[in-house]
């Protein structure tokens, strides 16, 4: 699904990911740790083709194809979905309308139909009720006013209209109490987990791991994965912390 | 209060004229003479509206001056799109009576080598009076919107409330926006707020647009349109709110 290789990528002329590599299989869910500054958001925008995050070397291709050779629309109409870590406010457009043309700017993109405005709202209302999320939360501007456990609940939302085969999903644990967080485990599970799709997921705490249990586990320092294995590597983490298991 | 000097003129003007200090006076003078203002009289414990939808041809020049008395109690509300000519100005000179309120809602779109500008003076005559005037430009390639907002209170107009919003947006590096705010005031219980803002497309948001699959010429048409979201809502016609927002959308959607 997902092939990195040597991956190096600067911000501002400073080198942050210096040589990554990592393989994700479909039906496969991927946690990567690590601590502050590793390199963990930068990952997951330069995947997503965040103007400013350069790619100095290396490849990343998703199902074959080049990823880091497409703009951002693109990566998404073959399948990525980027969970960001703070979802951006955009008041004057609402969550429906941003979805609906994203989601048909998509489908254009790979030759399919546009969907109707009805087919849509049936879509959006149905993973709004696997949310947990009000669909009048859908009809407001994306995320303005939204509580952080709202703008979490509604980057799942996004997550389960736009139907990706790949989500890297950034700390997108983090601002949840534990009911929200229970409800966006819960919603990664039910979206994400089939034999046809990946998920990385992208995280500083172990809680996280209670509600997805993810099939391996890989540690990000200065830049490279410096660690990888099953889920008891991120138990030994919480246990030890990072010191302590990269020591080990 | 001294006297106000009227807001069209009949010399042709220079940038020395305060009201003209950001126009393109050459292109003025191809529309002079200019035709006589248009007067409205709103009477007392009234109601009027009115849209003004300012589309000439880029080759064009459109002038166009608004004078308006609004009397005890009256309410007078004005949508505009102002988007068209060279040089597309409009004037909006309004007094009000006792209690009168006055509503502007404006959208000023320059694209090109365009200059767009409103020039508002809003004349609080008597107590009691309220103004609400929200103003949003957008100025793309290198074209230039000014908004020149006067607010007068006269001496004995207490307990007015004036309210002047102005947010720009500049598309480029060649694109410019004005705004000049302007309190006259000669009463002291008075409410006057004004807020102006010049900004650019927000970044971040663009970049969530597209990271969700919103190709880079819809999420920049979708972030503008936002930009002037609610500027056209209250207008009760719904074919005339219809040819506004086509209007809007058509021209934004080319802007550069």
């Amino acid at each position: 699904m997902l092939t990195i290789d040597n991956l190096r990528a600067e911000v501002d002329g400073k080198a942050i990911l210096k040589g990554l590599s990592l393989t994700v299989n479909a039906g496969e869910i991927h946690a990567i740790m690590g601590p502050n500054g590793a390199g963990k958001s930068t990952l997951a925008y330069t995947l997503g083709g965040r103007p400013g995050y350069e790619v100095t070397g290396g490849t990343a291709e998703l199902e074959g194809a080049d990823l880091l050779d497409m703009p951002p629309h693109e990566r998404a109409a073959a399948g990525l979905f980027l969970g960001f870590q703070y979802p951006v406010e955009i008041p004057g457009v609402s969550n429906v309308q941003f979805l609906r043309e994203a989601l048909n700017s998509q489908r254009k993109h790979r030759g399919e139909a546009p969907l109707s405005a009805a087919d849509f709202l049936r879509l959006a209302r149905e993973k709004a009720a696997l949310l947990g999320l009000d669909m009048e939360m859908l009809k407001r501007p994306v995320n303005v006013g939204f509580s952080g456990g709202e703008k979490k609940r509604a980057e799942m939302v996004h997550m389960g209209i736009l139907n990706p085969r790949l989500a890297i999903l950034d700390e997108t644990d983090s601002g949840l109490d534990i009911d929200a967080l229970k409800t966006v485990g819960a919603g990664i599970n039910t979206i994400m987990r089939a034999p046809d799709k990946a998920v990385l997921l992208i995280t500083h705490y172990q809680r996280l791991l209670d509600y997805v249990q993810p099939d391996f586990v890989h540690i990000l320092a200065d830049g490279r994965i410096v660690k990888s294995g099953g889920p008891e590597l991120a138990k030994a983490l919480e246990l030890g912390g990072y010191a302590e298991v990269l020591a080990a | 209060m001294t006297a106000l000097a009227p807001l069209t003129t009949r010399a042709l003007p220079t940038r020395k004229d305060e009201a003209w200090r950001y126009s393109d006076v050459d292109a003025a003078a191809r529309a002079w003479p200019l035709a006589e203002p248009d007067r409205i009289v709103v009477r007392a414990g009234e109601a009027a509206h009115r849209t003004m939808l300012q589309d000439v041809a880029a080759s064009d020049v459109a002038i166009r001056d608004l004078v308006v008395e609004i009397g005890a109690g009256g309410i007078f509300g004005l949508h505009l799109l102002d988007m068209g000519g060279a040089l597309g100005r409009v004037t909006i000179d309004v007094t009000l009576h006792e209690g009168a309120h006055f509503e502007l809602n404006a959208a000023l779109l320059g694209a090109g080598d365009q200059t767009i500008e409103l020039v508002t003076r809003v004349t609080h005559a008597e107590p009691r009076a309220t103004s609400n005037q929200t103003v949003r430009a957008i100025a793309g390639g290198k074209a230039t919107t000014s908004y020149l907002g006067q607010v007068c209170v006269a001496r004995d107009a207490q307990q007015t409330d004036a309210v002047q919003s102005f947010k720009a947006m500049l598309l480029g590096r060649g694109a410019t926006a004005n705004a000049k705010p302007e309190l006259e005031i000669f009463a002291d219980d008075v409410k006057c707020a004004h807020g102006a803002s010049v900004g650019q497309l927000d970044q971040q948001a663009l970049f969530y647009l597209a990271s969700r699959g919103v190709d880079p010429a819809r999420a920049r048409t979708l972030m503008l349109q936002a930009f002037i979201s609610g500027l056209f809502d209250d207008i009760a016609d719904e074919a005339e709110r219809n040819r506004f927002e086509a209007a809007a959308l058509a021209r934004l959607e080319a802007m550069e």
